[in-house]
């Protein structure tokens, strides 16, 4: 007879059973992309078909004022189409939904393959809200009285962030982590400029693994840039500081922890330095998210910081935006804000386009609302607590992945005089490569067939075959486990059937591509109708 | 409008490679001997006997395994181009064990291959056009092609030797395979000047490393071969050593003397300023004007006594000697006079990052004066930019 | 070790305690605390942060979201004639189902390998707007269109080797704090002025300012106060005279039925792709773009990417990429390259997705109903007793200056009684543009109706005049 309760009882136990086994892994060696040998959009072209209709024009309106065009000059009316291709609705729709299907996002795999990147879940719940009309059908030239809601939210992460960083002012209106580099710059720019020393400070300081765009964005506005270099530590000492040091100095741009993953111990002393020679310090924290709640701009006596939203504070990263880099200065500096900040007067929220020395503007209005929101939703579901087990856990997760890469064959951290790293860590393939002839890109492509990405480095390279891996605390273990096991599978592939990986990869969407003529203005194409220009000439 | 295949695909690849490789001829060439005596201790002029006596010693002939491991990725290509090479074990052997069918050029060895015959090699292989000339060897190898060619032969490196300092080796004999291959079916296209290190055999059984710059030979832009940019150019080093080149002459003062060193980076320098030059030797150079060409130490101090002068450096060699390698023209005695803080260091970015964090270095032969010279230095690197690194004694 | 559990968060796996204590194990440490050991005990922060505490459940969350919403009132509810580089046009479905795809939103940095469709998207995206444009090189998407016309000043510098610039007095004036901020100090930014009757750019005044150090002229078509510009041609024949080049920011929502500005002679053109499926997003949905001849002097100056298709001769096939150039020799007096970051790529998709759905017909039948509107609100306007309407003796697309200065009004009264109405008015252009301190931009789309448009004509009777 049928007991339920003894017969679930035992069912449970067996299912407990199966799951305790299966909560491991499987490295997907079937793993295959979608390959939907899609064409390029015009080649859909079908004369006459219609995508998508716009309100039809009334009637009265089309009586009262004709076919509009005649009151334009005749100059400027447009003798023929564009020659976008016509295609009806679903079968746009099909051709982007495929293109999709070509593309791993981070949602799909395990992507810590992409150093300083900071690949984390970007959950769904707060994509609800960026979609609400109430976020998206709103201008920023209303009434401020009828966007008190769009303002309370970029007035209170800007408090948010104030408090993690220790800095007294924030502002979301750069559209990346580069443009609130430039702002950091010009804001140090401007204040020199106004002690009448703009012509003699014509220096900033940054490090070989500070990001590319504060040498850049430093170089814009026209300085000349000096490039710490490391010593076999990983990191510039002192004395290297002191020599680039001088009357001539502007400030410091530096990231912290670097690229490779290690903490500057002697921060406090660098921007002391710089200081004492009458320079300004800007804290790049491309790289925060193991510090949330550890260690602040302020402490490390920094003038200026600045976070990029779509990295540690979970706003996606969109194919490469849009994004924000949430600028925060000490109160000194409120003045010279791009225009306007977000105030508060206990009972309102409004727009502060007072601001005595501002450097103007970097962006139109106020900044990307839907990072602002998404950052804001997400620090809201975490609290502090939460943010502080984010760093930990995003510390803990690159622990373990290190250790276990120390133990691949031909594997090996950069600069292992420095054994500690934060969030991230800069590997490199050196002695694999050396034994091997397998190289960081084979590798790379080889991992492409069990789902995966990993990145290499900014260019040019200092640290040779190198590879950079930041877990941040968005994946379990298991997962962690499973790309492991990828990089395992594909070293021993390496030192055992070398060709193997070289040939990579297998089960992508395309194979190995040449990129030669992408170099050749003979044959580069930017766009479609390039490309049928040259392919005529060729013929 | 034909239908769309997602990437190259195989027959379009095939397609252009084939035209690209159409009437390539590689040319291939082994130093069989290189690297063995020195290893094994032995020194002396007859080249029957070291072999013999090193084959005695144990020494391995590294040569033949790694041109063999280099001719690997080749393989496909073996229908498209024409491998041109010297008789038997100067890689007739191995290209026909591979299954090429090679054009073997006409040549009298002996038992025992000599430095004559790779030199007669080079020449050969320069009459005979080459697209590329891939060898098997070392740095003593590498310093006999470019005597007998120069740069006007495009060539590429095999490592066979357990340390090489020449700058024309690919990291890896696959890689020098790989890289050969896209060279001629033109996926890479530009070329480079590498440095030739001399190195001293004696010197560096004793573990003296005393390599001096030798001079240049022409090998595929190694660079463009590795670059998949995700943030645009960085421009390549041509372009950065004019750059460098327009930056320290912005900045050039009517007062002072300059001292200009050996390396390609240095002649950037002198070409900006429309002068004759030597690349291997020290110019010097006063208001715009050639005061003195490949000068010796006596030269030089003749003519900067009681002259503000500054040094203009940058380092030679895999290892990065700043002094000591190739420009021991700018002796203790010289230094002293210019004084350290009239040291300018410039270097492109592209060689620093190959020295892997690593110092560079000064080897004067006043171990004092290396002393005081190591330290934090400002070297330019670019228009308006500069970098600080460490110099360090041996 | 905490004395009470501590929490296991959804977003953080590894936050389960076993899982941890298994870690550390592997790791061999104790504890996290000792994976800081690099962090100065000076530099650690002692306290706890003082954020809010957290609303754990999802439902928590909306409810919180839901409340900040309720003060915000939108352009759906309301009737807008809100404009000025930030605009409210249809979005169709299929852009917003794109652009929301995981695949999309969340991929980054991958190789054309495994992000194959990216790059593709992105060249379609490029693709597109050349047509649009009749150029044949447009790059991916970047910030917005202040960010566009700074960097297209900047390439003007670099290309010409020049030092100063011209620019219209009649321009976005958030887009000129940008510009003037972006070339401070290495690029002069000087005033071009316009004549007052037509807004248009004051020729004489271009020609005396035109000298040897002039890398270009950048003028907005139409322009940021709604009139067209005729003269381009004439403009470009100046400045190409002089060795200068023209540079022209133009809205892609007027290029269905006007002509663009490659046809009269710029040589670089920006602008912003918002109107083109992308919502406003309280100003977060900008996204800028620059356009080029295939010139390769031109092509070499760009910092941002490429993406570009390779040719073969096997019919059909091709790959796609970063088109990578390398400088191979350095020009004078030359200035870094700017910079490569992160910028609006998910929008760039979303416009490309917009002009598939919209072709030909979409887009000339876009602008027609844009002008056909616009006018129709012009000339009912022009009944109001005491309004100057348009401005400008000049036509006008999309956008128009309405001079309230007879009626003795200050914008910011008309606006507010008009909100109380229902009615987002015009922008009040007083704190932007002196001369125009009883002048408000109005802003008509093709989602406006002939009610909407009679709405606000009756209000603002009513306002003016008292009338019910």
């Amino acid at each position: 007879m049928w007991n339920p309760l003894r017969e679930s009882s035992g069912i449970v136990c067996e299912r407990e059973k199966i799951m305790k086994k299966n909560s491991t892994f499987r490295l997907r060696e079937k793993f295959h992309q979608a390959k939907w040998d899609e064409p390029v959009i015009f080649e859909m072209h079908t004369p006459g078909e219609r995508g998508v209709l716009i309100p039809e024009v009334e009637q009265e309106i089309q009586e009262a004022v004709g076919d509009g065009i005649s009151s334009i000059p005749e100059n400027m009316r447009r003798k023929s189409k564009p020659a976008l291709p016509e295609v009806s609705q679903m079968r746009v729709l099909k051709h982007f939904l495929r293109l999709s299907q070509h593309t791993l996002g981070a949602d799909f795999n395990i992507d810590i393959g992409q150093g300083t990147c900071t690949m984390k879940y970007s959950p769904k719940i707060n994509e609800s809200f960026v979609r609400s009309p109430k976020a998206a059908a709103i201008h920023p030239c209303q009434d401020e009285d009828t966007v008190q809601g769009a303002l309370e939210v970029m007035y209170k992460l800007g408090t948010f962030l104030q408090e993690i960083s220790g800095m007294d002012k924030f502002t979301f209106q750069p559209g990346g982590g580069a443009a609130a580099i430039l702002v950091m710059v010009s804001i140090i720019q401007k204040y020199h400029e106004l002690r009448g020393e703009g012509q003699e400070r014509d220096e900033i300081i940054t490090t070989i693994f500070s990001h590319p765009s504060d040498a850049a964005a430093a170089a814009v506005k026209g300085y000349k840039v000096i490039t710490l270099y490391p010593d076999e530590y990983g990191l510039p000492d002192i004395a290297a500081l002191k020599k680039a040091v001088s009357e001539r100095t502007a400030g410091l741009l530096i990231t912290n922890p670097e690229d490779t993953g290690i903490f500057n111990n002697k921060i406090q002393e660098f921007t002391k330095i710089v200081h004492n020679a009458g320079g300004l310090c800007g804290y790049d924290q491309a790289n925060a998210n193991g510090l949330l709640g550890i260690t602040r701009a302020r402490e490390a006596d920094f003038d200026m910081c600045f976070f990029n939203l779509h990295k540690s504070f979970s706003s996606p990263h969109g194919c490469g935006g849009p994004a924000t880099g949430a600028l925060g200065v000490r109160e000194k500096f409120i003045d010279y804000m791009p225009m306007p900040l977000v105030e508060f007067d206990g009972k309102k929220y409004s727009l502060n386009h007072n601001l005595p020395h501002s450097i103007g503007k970097v962006r139109g209005y106020y900044g990307v609302f839907p990072a602002v929101l998404r950052a804001y939703a997400w620090i809201m579901s975490l609290g502090a607590e939460g943010l502080r087990e984010v760093a930990e856990v995003a510390v803990l997760n690159n622990n373990y992945v290190m250790k276990k890469i120390q133990e691949l064959k031909g594997a090996a951290i950069s600069y292992p005089k420095t054994p500690g790293r934060i969030e991230q860590v800069r590997y490199t393939w050196e002695k694999l490569t050396e034994d091997t002839g397998v190289s960081t890109e084979d590798i790379t492509n080889r991992l492409v067939d069990f789902g995966f990405h990993l990145w290499s480095s900014h260019h040019p390279w200092v640290v040779p075959q190198p590879f950079s891996i930041e877990p941040t605390e968005s994946y379990s273990k298991a997962e962690l486990d499973e790309y492991l096991a990828g990089l395992e599978k594909t070293v021993n592939e390496a030192y055992e059937d070398p060709d193997k990986v070289k040939n990579a990869p297998y089960q992508s969407v395309v194979h190995k591509i040449d990129h030669h003529p992408l170099d050749d203005p003979e044959k580069w194409a930017v766009t479609w109708r390039a490309y049928l220009k040259k392919q005529k000439k060729g013929e | 409008m034909g239908r769309y295949v997602a990437g190259l695909s195989e027959e379009a690849e095939k397609g252009r490679v084939k035209r690209a490789l159409k009437r390539k001829k590689l040319g291939f060439l082994v130093n069989p001997i290189a690297g063995m005596g020195g290893r094994v201790g032995l020194k002396g002029t007859d080249g029957r006997e070291i072999l013999q006596k090193a084959i005695e010693l144990g020494a391995q002939p590294w040569a033949k395994e790694r041109a063999r491991e280099a001719l690997k990725p080749l393989l496909r290509l073996m229908d498209e181009i024409e491998l041109v090479t010297y008789p038997s074990l100067m890689g007739e052997d191995i290209a026909r064990e591979y299954g090429f069918i090679p054009k073997v050029i006409e040549a009298d060895l002996g038992d025992v291959t000599t430095e004559k015959d790779t030199k007669r090699a080079a020449k050969a292989m320069l009459d005979e056009k080459v697209d590329l000339l891939l060898f098997a060897g070392g740095d003593g190898t590498a310093r006999d092609i470019c005597s007998a060619v120069g740069t006007s032969l495009v060539c590429l490196g095999i490592p066979a030797g357990v340390k090489i300092h020449s700058g024309v080796f690919a990291s890896h004999p696959v890689r020098a395979g790989e890289l050969a291959a896209l060279y001629l079916q033109k996926s890479v296209q530009r070329t480079m000047e590498a440095e030739v290190m001399d190195v001293n055999e004696e010197e560096l059984r004793r573990e003296i490393v005393s390599a001096r710059l030798y001079g240049y030979l022409r090998i595929p832009n190694v660079e463009r071969f590795l670059q998949r940019t995700k943030a645009g150019s960085t421009g390549n080093e041509k372009y950065s050593q004019e750059a460098i080149a327009a930056e320290v002459v912005e900045d050039m003062s009517d007062e002072f003397y300059y001292l200009v060193g050996p390396g390609t980076t240095t002649s950037a320098i002198m070409q900006r300023l429309g002068l004759d030059h030597s690349l291997l030797g020290v110019d010097l150079v006063w208001q715009s004007d050639l005061l003195g060409k490949d000068l010796n130490e006596a030269q030089i101090l003749k003519k900067i006594s009681g002259k503000p002068t500054k040094l203009i450096l940058t380092p030679i060699g895999g290892q990065g000697f700043l002094l000591g390698r190739g420009n021991q023209q700018i002796s203790p005695e010289v230094i002293n006079q210019i004084g350290k803080d009239n040291i300018i260091v410039v270097s492109t970015k592209q060689k620093i990052h190959s020295f892997h964090s690593r110092s560079l270095l000064v080897d004067t032969g006043d171990s004092a004066l290396d002393q005081t010279l190591s330290g934090h230095y400002r070297i330019i690197t670019g228009f308006r930019e500069a970098i600080i690194y460490k110099v360090s004694f041996l | 070790m905490k004395k009470q559990t501590k929490r296991v968060y959804p977003y953080i796996p590894n936050s389960v305690p076993e899982i941890k204590a298994q870690m550390l194990e592997e790791i061999g440490v104790q504890s996290i605390e000792e994976l800081y050991a690099d962090i100065p005990e000076n530099l650690r922060y002692k306290s706890k942060l003082n954020l809010p505490p957290p609303l754990v459940s999802e439902d928590a969350l909306k409810r919180h979201m839901a409340e900040i919403f309720s003060k915000n009132k939108t352009c759906e509810e309301n009737i807008s004639f809100l404009g000025g580089g930030c605009y409210r046009h249809q979005v169709p479905a299929i852009c917003d189902e794109i652009n929301q795809r995981s695949e999309f939103l969340t991929a980054y940095a991958g190789e054309p390998y495994e992000d194959h469709g990216r790059f593709q998207v992105l060249f379609e995206y490029e693709s597109l707007m050349g047509e649009l444009l009749d150029m044949d090189v447009v790059n991916v998407p970047t910030y917005d269109w202040s960010q566009a016309a700074s960097t297209a000043i900047r390439m003007a510098e670099r290309i010409t080797e020049r030092k100063e610039i011209l620019v219209s007095d009649i321009i976005s004036p958030e887009r000129l704090m940008v510009i003037k901020n972006y070339c401070h100090p290495v690029v002069n930014v000087r005033m071009v002025k316009h004549c007052p009757e037509t807004g248009k750019l004051d020729l004489d005044d271009l020609k005396s300012k035109l000298f040897n150090d002039t890398a270009g002229i950048y003028f907005e078509n139409p322009s940021y106060l709604g009139f067209i510009e005729a003269q381009g041609q004439t403009i470009a024949d100046l400045a190409h005279e002089n060795g200068a080049l023209s540079i022209v920011g133009v809205d892609p929502t007027s290029l269905g039925i006007l002509t663009p500005p490659s046809q009269y002679g710029a040589d670089i053109v920006c602008g912003d792709i918002q109107g083109l499926g992308i919502h406003m997003f309280f100003g977060g949905g900008l996204g800028g773009f620059i356009a080029t001849h295939d010139e390769e002097k031109f092509v070499m100056e760009y910092p941002s990417r490429l993406f570009g298709i390779t040719t073969t001769t096997v019919e059909g096939e091709y790959g796609f990429g970063d088109v990578a150039y390398e400088r191979t020799s350095f020009a004078e007096r030359e200035e870094g390259k700017e910079f490569v970051g992160t910028h609006s790529a998910l929008w760039g998709i979303t416009a490309g997705v917009y002009l598939a759905l919209m072709g030909p017909e979409g887009m000339q039948e876009l602008g027609t109903s844009i002008l056909q509107k616009s006018q129709y609100a012009m000339k009912e306007l022009s009944t109001i007793k005491g309004l100057k309407v348009p401005r400008f003796n000049s036509p006008h697309f999309k956008e128009f200056v309405v001079d309230f200065n007879e009626t003795g009004f200050k914008i910011k009264d008309i606006n507010k009684a008009l909100l109380d109405k229902g009615i987002f008015g015009g922008m009040d252009l007083s704190a932007e543009f002196p001369e125009f301190s009883y002048c408000a931009l109005y802003c008509v789309t093709e989602l406006l109706t002939k009610k909407d448009i009679d709405t606000l004509v009756e209000s603002l009777e009513g306002i003016l005049w008292n009338r019910l």
